[in-house]
């Protein structure tokens, strides 16, 4: 158990890996690292090995070769026969099933990892209460598991994660089985938990989205092995692999937050829906689907819409659609390199677009999501 | 245990089919026959012995000396018994729903081999393993004294072997449905196994403990075959229900008649309280 209680600041420890691990039809092959404080997500396909990953982290699976360092200590070293069974390695799991004990109470089950350390009940149970109002549960503490709503559940899930203060903490695709409504409030919510608070977190996930709004960097998994990795921003903008362009393919505009929006760092302002967790001065992104891009040869009129200048770079064709792909104008910003429109075919054919047309992307405010997204 | 069992009654209610509406895909008419007959085949003689009972003379016959003899010892053996099937079969459901060793498979029929074995001959085998010449009684006899065969202890002792399976059976199969996933999360709690055990897994399959030990006391109760090769028909030390029922069709009908149906009695208190899914999933 690392020093310092849930909810201060820099709980976490910094996270060192290098793990192999061979299964008949399958390997594991990959390092991994994550400063203190950091929030590292791992994405990949289905049957990349994120699982088996987590899995070694946790310490319910011993790989055939490779260590894991969770800050000083050595929880896994193959080559010394080091192997600290999970309850001893301070790693905590939020899984995509909240699995709350369902013979407990919200308290109970937020207070069974500080019991589990020795922390007198009374003691513990006050700690739980704190935490559960600190995901924003306070009125559920007395009920049980079966009395609550998934995304309850989830909340509660949380706390308990973090009530024993883990050095490193796994985040198992933690949104991936709420209703579509519970996502947002539960994303904003891990997002001050864990990023905001410094703990030290590896996330997988599906969702390019969440790895924007919650992760520091990026490790793309695909097989068994890193394929891309770096900060969040540059890996999802700027895809290598096919696996990340696909759940990339969001128009991302970096910036700060501010009311009407997000003011990038030229001073352009792109107008959108702020989530509730970003406030003015915060950085942020602003977030779009590349479908809902119109492209117009001459700047039009109407309804307030976000109007950018664009030279056009290339024209890919994606089945039923084709996308255009956006390069900086002359003298204009350059963050609209890359940004991506989905267009009909019949539209390029209107335009009379071809590479290095000058043209206009315009987006509505309300298709443009404003998400804090640190660094 | 009540409380999950009223949960899930009341959510099984909920998803029932509604029938006004629910045509379903029909049933060959056929298989009504058979299964009305199967039904009359138990519901019948339970009638007949109500029809037989002799009620004037129940009261009479319920308090004779050897009726509550019987009763009370056939209660406090299977009392025993269950606890036994508990700290013994209790630690081996747990290890066969659990344990990664090799051969736990075939170890798991072996425990069932009580289920299936006639109870005359699991007596037979206990009397030869524990009988004053028996491979394990010669020692006992000689070292310590102590004889098992026709004592109270044996008449334990063969109940619990003929109801340790049902036990066993319905805790492995509550452990295997609670799955391990929340031991995992306990673990990344910091739960060592020991207080995860404790605090999750016991808790959690305690409607599985108990449906197991109302079904092995069930079993106790009606013990006969083992008992009586075992432990003999002994008043007062060895005679249970069962075997005083026996004992009674022989010189007083209405005598057996009138235990048999304190027998009926017990056992339907004993479904009503445990008849849990355990017993539906046995065999």
């Amino acid at each position: 158990m690392s020093p310092g209680g849930p909810g201060t600041p820099g709980t976490g420890s910094g996270l060192d890996a290098a793990i192999s691990l061979q299964r008949p039809g399958f390997g594991l092959d990959v390092e991994l690292a994550a400063a203190p404080g950091e929030v590292l997500a791992v994405l990949g396909p289905n049957g990349a090995g994120k699982s088996t990953l987590l899995g070694v982290l946790a310490g319910l699976l011993r790989p055939d070769a490779g260590h894991v360092r969770v800050g000083d200590t050595v929880i896994t070293d193959t080559a010394a026969g080091v192997h600290v069974p999970a309850h001893r390695r301070g790693v905590g799991l939020l899984a995509q099933q909240a699995l709350l004990f369902p013979h407990l109470t919200a308290v109970g089950n937020v207070a069974f990892g500080p019991r589990a350390a020795g922390v007198p009940r009374r003691e513990a149970e006050r700690r739980a209460r704190e935490l559960l109002a600190e995901v924003d549960v306070a009125a559920l503490a007395d009920r049980r598991p079966a009395q609550m709503s998934g995304g309850q559940q989830q909340r509660v899930a949380l706390a308990r994660a973090l009530a024993p203060g883990p050095g490193l903490l796994l985040l198992d695709e933690p949104l991936a089985a709420l209703d579509v409504d519970a996502t947002p409030a539960m994303r904003s919510l891990l997002r001050r938990m864990i990023r905001d608070a410094k703990q030290t977190a590896v996330l997988v996930t599906h969702s390019a989205l969440d790895a924007l709004v919650l992760a520091d960097r990026v490790v793309v998994l695909t097989g068994g092995r890193v394929v891309e990795h770096g900060p969040t921003r540059e890996v999802l903008t700027r895809p290598r692999s096919p696996f990340t362009a696909r759940i990339a393919g969001l128009d991302l505009v970096p910036g700060t937050a501010c009311a009407e929006g997000l003011r990038t760092d030229d001073g352009t302002v792109v107008s959108g829906r702020s989530d509730s967790a970003t406030a003015p001065g915060d950085r942020a992104v602003a977030v779009f689907p590349p479908s809902a891009v119109a492209v117009y040869a001459e700047p039009p009129h109407g309804s307030p819409r976000n109007l950018l200048p664009v030279r056009l770079a290339a024209i890919e064709p994606r089945g039923d659609v084709v996308r255009l792909r956006a390069g900086a104008v002359d003298g204009g910003p350059d963050w609209v390199e890359g940004l991506a429109a989905d267009v009909t075919p019949a539209a390029v054919a209107d335009l009379g677009a071809e590479p290095g047309s000058a043209l206009w992307f315009v987006v509505k405010a309300t298709e443009v999501g404003i998400h804090a997204a640190g660094s | 245990m009540t409380t999950t069992l009223d949960q899930e009654s009341r959510s099984r209610r909920r998803s029932a089919p509604d029938r006004r509406h629910d045509t379903g895909v029909g049933l060959p008419w056929l298989l009504w026959i058979p299964a009305a007959l199967a039904f009359a085949l138990i519901v019948f003689p339970v009638l007949g012995l109500l029809i037989k009972a002799d009620w004037a003379r129940m009261p009479e016959l319920l308090l004779s000396d050897a009726a509550l003899d019987a009763l009370r010892l056939s209660l406090l053996t299977a009392a025993i018994s269950t606890a036994l099937c508990i700290v013994l079969g209790g630690p081996l459901a747990v290890v066969l729903a659990r344990g990664r060793l090799r051969g736990l498979r075939m170890l798991r029929s072996v425990v069932l081999l009580p289920l299936v074995l006639p109870p005359v001959v699991g007596g037979l085998a206990l009397l030869f393993l524990l009988g004053r010449t028996g491979l394990v009684g010669r020692g006992l006899d000689l070292a310590f004294g102590i004889t098992v065969p026709f004592t109270t202890a044996a008449v334990v002792l063969a109940q619990t072997f003929v109801a340790m399976p049902f036990l066993v059976v319905s805790l492995e199969g509550a452990l295997r449905t609670a799955g391990r996933r929340y031991e995992a999360v306990a673990a990344t709690l910091g739960a060592s196994p020991a207080l995860a055990f404790r605090r999750i897994t016991v808790p959690l399959v305690l409607p599985g403990l108990a449906s197991g030990a109302v079904l092995a006391f069930a079993r106790c109760l009606g013990e006969f075959g083992a008992t009586i090769a075992f432990a003999g028909s002994l008043q007062g030390t060895t005679r249970t229900l069962p075997l005083l029922v026996y004992l009674e069709r022989e010189t007083d009908v209405d005598a057996a008649v009138a235990l048999s149906l304190l027998l009926v009695v017990v056992a339907v208190v004993v479904i009503a309280v445990g008849r849990p899914r355990t017993v539906e999933g046995l065999r």
